[in-house]
């Protein structure tokens, strides 16, 4: 345990100091390369920081963008640290985790972490499973890895997946579709106030409730959006964040646990802590992350969930300790999660099926906006900001605080 | 079977769980040291880290632990059945499965039913174990 250890020498001692995004939108008809350079051209802009200097590259283990191709293209004379997050949506704190591990222990000194993407449901650009497109589509006639213990049961696509987790839910603690919805509404609400959010128009309960069915109990609008875009943050230590552009947004923590993937449900539902209080994924992320910033989640201003499917955000609630097990979904139907009179605002960036899917790396920076004073639906003096990765997956979580 | 179904391509940790399956019958690698049933299949079990296991059979009956109703989009290969439903089923012996139901109504189907297994054939090596609501007592409902 990191507590017997003494102080967590990576807690504190490192910053966002620069956010970086491209527009979000549908068939932009370009590479992720592309994007993601934009991107982190502009985070370091936001900084005020020399592209040159960045010394460490982190990214999604399904990331297409190679470092090689990175370095060559922004001209990164030195790069001294390459790692990638496993799996996918789980890494969306993950990656400022293993950039905050790598500055504090000085393997490097600014290091960028990005996630691009080109999926758009339309994209005609890009051959690869995870490339253009829906990358469950693409199963030819033969299937092997763990997806012949789903696919041939016509369990393939995200949403399937994640219906089969929320309805256990529903079944074990009276959760309901509604209360999905209810998040569903709230998020779109916090994207309307976002110039940069894809989903422009607030929606209303009753638009929820006539939205198609994906898989029961998920609707269209749970859903994440199907965009291109990509997002970079660039972390460096304190010392050199309060020299650069932007007021300071310290890593409190970073915390990972393994959580079993979504495609391997028979595990989830063995192992999860969605179901019961075991100290296994989610539950095992919050109670270290909590531990080494040496905070509650009493203290969090604003939280920011992975939310592939808007069911996550109850879920989430529950394993990050924000209410007892069953009490996600009446706690959102009490608008505690939305702003800005909620006591803990979700998302208000508008979320994954308001602002963008960007496998929610686009968390980061609405979180480091709300510790600047700078969000389109700011919280009130926010503090400290949580940023989690997907209740599926191996995943993480991160704290963010002011000063 | 269609071209494009996803059939599954076994590898070696795998491919006994089909093999059984392809003779109708439902076994689990059960843990020679522990006695613990595990699915999926894999070299180690979970519960006590022992490598030697053997395929016991199991009684292939249990409850729906989860289900879901899906609407498009879906695998191609599924487009002609929607809405279709998925399940998971827990077994007696504890192991959770993916699946479906047959011979049921989408609206009939509830977390807590009885289950049993039944195999489908979908050619000469491949059969997939689904199951069939069963009443309490164990009959066919």
């Amino acid at each position: 345990m990191s507590a017997d250890l003494g102080p967590d020498p990576v807690a504190g001692r490192t910053a966002v100091a620069g956010i970086g995004q491209t527009a979000y939108g549908r068939n932009f008809g370009r590479t992720e390369l592309d994007l993601a350079c934009e991107a982190i051209v502009n985070a370091c802009t936001d900084a005020g920081f020399p592209v040159p200097e960045i010394d460490g590259v982190v990214s999604y283990h399904v990331e297409q963008v190679s470092e090689e191709a990175l370095v060559a293209t922004l001209g990164i004379e030195n790069c001294s640290f390459m790692a990638r997050t496993p799996s996918g949506g789980g890494g969306a704190a993950s990656v400022v985790g293993l950039a905050a591990i790598a500055v504090a222990s000085g393997q490097a000194e600014s290091v960028i972490a990005f996630r691009s993407r080109n999926r758009s449901k339309g994209a005609s650009y890009g051959a690869d499973r995870n490339q253009g497109g829906r990358p469950w589509e693409k199963v030819g006639g033969g299937v092997s890895d763990g997806r012949q213990w789903h696919n041939p049961f016509g369990v393939a696509a995200p949403a399937q997946e994640m219906a089969l987790i929320a309805r256990r839910h529903m079944a074990l603690f009276g959760t309901t579709a509604e209360q999905f919805g209810m998040q569903a509404v709230a998020q779109r609400f916090h994207a309307s106030r976002n110039p940069n959010a894809i989903m422009q128009q607030a929606i209303t309960l009753d638009d929820w409730r006539a939205a198609r069915p994906i898989s029961e109990p998920i609707r269209l609008v749970d859903c994440s959006l199907e965009n291109d875009g990509a997002t970079a943050v660039l972390v460096t230590t304190v010392e050199r964040a309060r020299d650069l552009a932007q007021p300071v947004v310290s890593v409190l923590a970073q915390a990972m646990g393994a959580g079993p993937i979504h495609v391997a449900l028979a595990d989830y539902f063995r192992t999860s802590s969605s179901f019961d209080e075991r100290d296994h994924a989610g539950r095992h992320i919050a109670r270290q992350v909590f531990a080494r910033a040496g905070i509650t989640p009493a203290d969090v201003d604003v939280a920011m969930f992975f939310d592939h499917f808007t069911m996550a955000v109850p879920l989430s609630l529950e394993q990050y300790g924000f209410c007892g097990l069953g009490e996600g979904g009446p706690m959102i139907e009490a608008g505690a999660t939305r702003w800005p009179d909620g006591s803990i605002p979700v998302n208000t960036h508008g979320g994954s099926n308001g602002e963008a899917f960007i496998h929610g790396v686009n968390h980061v920076p609405e979180a480091v906006r709300q510790l600047r004073g700078t969000s389109t639906s700011q919280v009130d003096g926010a503090e400290v900001a949580l940023v989690t990765g997907a209740i599926t997956d191996p995943a993480g979580a991160v704290l963010l605080g002011r000063g | 079977m269609r071209d494009d179904f996803p059939r599954p391509v076994p590898g070696p940790d795998e491919a006994p769980f089909w093999e059984w399956c392809r003779r109708h019958e439902l076994r689990l690698q059960q843990c020679d040291d522990c006695g613990t049933f595990r699915y999926h299949p894999r070299p180690r079990c979970p519960q006590c880290q022992s490598a030697r296991a053997s395929w016991n059979a199991v009684r292939g009956t249990g409850t729906v632990a989860s289900f879901t109703i899906v609407h498009p989009p879906v695998l191609p290969a599924f487009a002609d059945r929607v809405p279709y439903n998925a399940v998971v089923v827990q077994l007696d012996e504890g192991p959770f499965m993916v699946s479906n139901l047959l011979d049921v109504a989408n609206d009939d189907i509830e977390v807590g039913m009885p289950v049993a297994v039944t195999f489908v054939d979908l050619d000469d090596e491949i059969a997939l174990p689904q199951f069939r609501p069963v009443t309490p007592a164990g009959t066919a409902a």
